[in-house]
């Protein structure tokens, strides 16, 4: 027995668990809806003889869907689908063909569907093709870890420090040439450096009091072209050299070797050694240059 | 019966003293004799119990101050050297150990260097040349920063991105024989990230940038120069870290003008990469340092640096590392930042 207008009645103005209501209008969000608004001729369910356009998966290919009142007590049979063919005219010949004698609204509705349909095929199969940006989304909790863990980071980094104390130590290694002069503060530091040999009174550190593992791990670009890294060695022997000019400096001239590391010792793991050469230690920064064993174990023997 | 009593009603404080009088059972079996506070259920005992353990605990460490600090002056008065100074534990000192830190003695480290990618630029074969570009939706604070970043960089370009996909302008940037490849990604109209990538096949680093400063917005800012600056790599310990160094350093010519005073410094802390840019000049100053400095007092001359920034500043953090050119879906990362890496607050990668 037909009863759809019971159904529209019952499911319309009580309740439809399908139904959409949104200030532009109400929509229903029944998959076998062919238009998609909640209508007494659009309802799949209050109608008996009905007929949709879906693509039951996202692969491309659209099914006609049909209904009719004579398997409409069995809901598992309900629904005869078609294959549709991909050519959008031949596809309105099987439509025209499958649906003859059904009502002209109908008709006209599924048609409609099927244009927007393909449409929206082509389009997705352009946009397949080009790139588009991915969204990702962060979970807040690192969001918010991350500016805090920075600025944490940025306060224990001191970096005018640290910039000014490696441009000091350019400017000490020679890496300027000549540029700078400043000979009386080179006489004044290898007398003062001399003066502590001799009386062993422990200087004073001159870094910052926090003691921060400072393994610099720099590389100098301009290792090459320069006159070289000037003396470790003449630091740690004779004072009697100038730093900036001396010829006899060491050459880092190879171009394999780029990496100078600098590790200046943590200053208070020398405190339990012998106070008069730590001191000393503390003076000079220890690099170990890469060239050959040969040259670290030569300046570790000076060191002593 | 009766009801049963309850741990601490009332009786916390006679626990306690019990607790702690109560006698070694040869040293086998013995209670804690400090009773935990939140181990009374009573609020008002537990809040006097909590408050005088932690004044004794103040007291205690006031002692301990004191007592340091009067050991040491008097060592000083001695003449002779004080106790040693405690070191106070900072995230630096406590870093995890990590096994892929550089040592200066590792061969395998310099076969690497040898074999990888930036070589021809860091041994001044190839003279660095740069292209820099934005996402394809442009804002306004993109080319503002892509500008200054053409003054930091010498030798580089900007090209407008129009909508050509990432990997054709790779394809653009190679033939052109530029060494690499600077992108520029904005969200939300502020420059988010920054993609740098090695041509011409080269490794691709997407590095997350925050903190951005621009030179306008900096007081007293100084207008660089067109000299070619020099570089300062800091804390780049590990192997990925060195790896990371080098890529900064190819972007810069290896020729560093000394006369220009230019310094470009990346700084490292804690897997954050801080870019600064500053002009320096070494001034001579007079160290009014007393006593502390033992013999030497006042009027010792001291050469320091005096730094002047200019040029933007930004914080930059490592997402991704790939080892060839930008391709998201099939290329081989080398190193992916991934959550779980962030447990550990000892841990850094870099």
């Amino acid at each position: 027995m037909q009863h759809d207008e019971v159904i529209w009645q019952v499911i319309r103005h009580k309740h439809c668990s399908y139904m959409a209501k949104i200030e532009t209008g109400i929509f229903c969000r029944n998959p076998y809806n062919v238009t998609g608004v909640c209508n007494r001729s659009s309802c799949p369910l209050a109608n008996s003889r009905y007929a949709t356009i879906r693509e039951p998966d996202a692969k491309g290919v659209f099914y006609l869907y049909m209904k009719t009142i004579e398997r409409a007590h069995m809901p598992k049979n309900l629904w005869e689908r078609v294959k549709l063919p991909r050519n959008y005219e031949k596809a309105l010949e099987t439509i025209d063909k499958h649906l003859l004698y059904w009502p002209k609204l109908l008709q006209h509705k599924i048609k409609q569907r099927l244009t927007k349909m393909t449409q929206m095929r082509i389009r997705t199969r352009k946009l397949h093709l080009k790139t588009r940006e991915k969204i990702m989304t962060m979970p807040r909790r690192e969001i918010k870890r991350e500016p805090r863990r920075e600025e944490k980071a940025i306060k224990a980094a001191l970096l005018d420090k640290a910039i000014e104390t490696e441009l000091l130590e350019r400017l000490k290694k020679g890496v300027y040439g000549d540029i700078y002069n400043y000979p009386e503060l080179e006489w004044n530091k290898v007398l003062d450096e001399e003066k502590q040999l001799a009386e062993g009174v422990e200087e004073e550190e001159e870094e910052e009091p926090e003691i921060e593992y400072v393994e610099g791990y720099e590389e100098l670009e301009e290792e090459e072209d320069m006159e070289d890294f000037s003396g470790f060695p003449t630091k740690m022997s004779g004072f009697n050299d100038d730093e900036h000019d001396s010829a006899d400096e060491e050459e880092d001239d190879d171009s394999e070797d780029q990496v100078v590391i600098h590790k200046k010792e943590k200053r208070n793991s020398r405190k339990p050694d012998d106070l008069g050469k730590s001191k000393k230690k503390k003076r000079v920064v220890v690099e170990m240059e890469q060239e050959d064993g040969d040259l670290i174990r030569t300046l570790k023997a000076a060191s002593f | 019966m009766g009801f049963k009593r309850k741990k601490g009603d009332g009786d916390g404080e006679e626990m306690e003293s019990a607790g702690n009088k109560r006698p070694n059972f040869n040293g086998t079996e013995r209670r804690r004799s400090v009773i935990l506070p939140s181990m009374i259920k009573n609020k008002d005992k537990r809040a006097k119990v909590y408050a005088k353990q932690k004044h004794e605990k103040k007291v205690e460490k006031q002692k301990k101050i004191k007592a340091r600090d009067a050991a040491e002056k008097q060592a000083l008065e001695l003449g002779e050297e004080p106790p040693q100074k405690m070191i106070p534990k900072t995230i630096e000192n406590t870093r995890e150990a990590d096994e892929t830190v550089c040592r200066p003695d590792d061969e395998q480290l310099f076969a690497d260097i040898d074999a990888d990618e930036f070589n021809p630029v860091l041994r001044r074969e190839v003279t660095p040349k740069v292209l820099l570009t934005t996402c394809r939706f442009n804002s306004t604070r993109g080319p503002a920063l892509i500008s200054e970043l053409q003054s930091v960089i010498p030798n580089s370009d900007y090209r407008k991105r129009g909508t050509y996909d990432l990997k054709k302008i790779v394809e653009y940037a190679t033939k052109k024989d530029y060494t690499s490849l600077i992108v520029v990604h904005t969200n939300r109209r502020e420059p988010d990230a920054l993609l740098i990538i090695g041509l011409p096949n080269g490794p691709t680093a997407h590095f997350k940038l925050s903190d951005l400063v621009l030179r306008k917005d900096i007081k007293n800012h100084g207008n660089p120069t067109s000299h070619e600056p020099e570089l300062v790599l800091n804390n780049f310990t590990t192997r990925l870290g060195n790896r990371v160094g080098r890529f900064f350093q190819s972007l810069f010519p290896q020729e560093p003008n000394f006369r220009g005073r230019r310094v470009v410094t990346f700084h490292n802390q804690r897997d954050f990469i801080f870019f600064r840019h500053h002009r320096y000049i070494f001034d001579v100053k007079e160290d009014k340092q007393s006593g502390t400095k033992g013999k030497d007092g006042a009027g010792k001359e001291r050469v320091k640096p005096r730094l002047q920034k200019c040029g933007p500043r930004f914080t930059l953090k490592l997402v991704t590392l790939q080892h060839g050119t930008f391709d998201t879906k099939a290329g081989e990362f080398e190193w992916v930042h991934k959550p779980e890496m962030d447990t550990s607050r000892r841990r850094f990668f870099l």
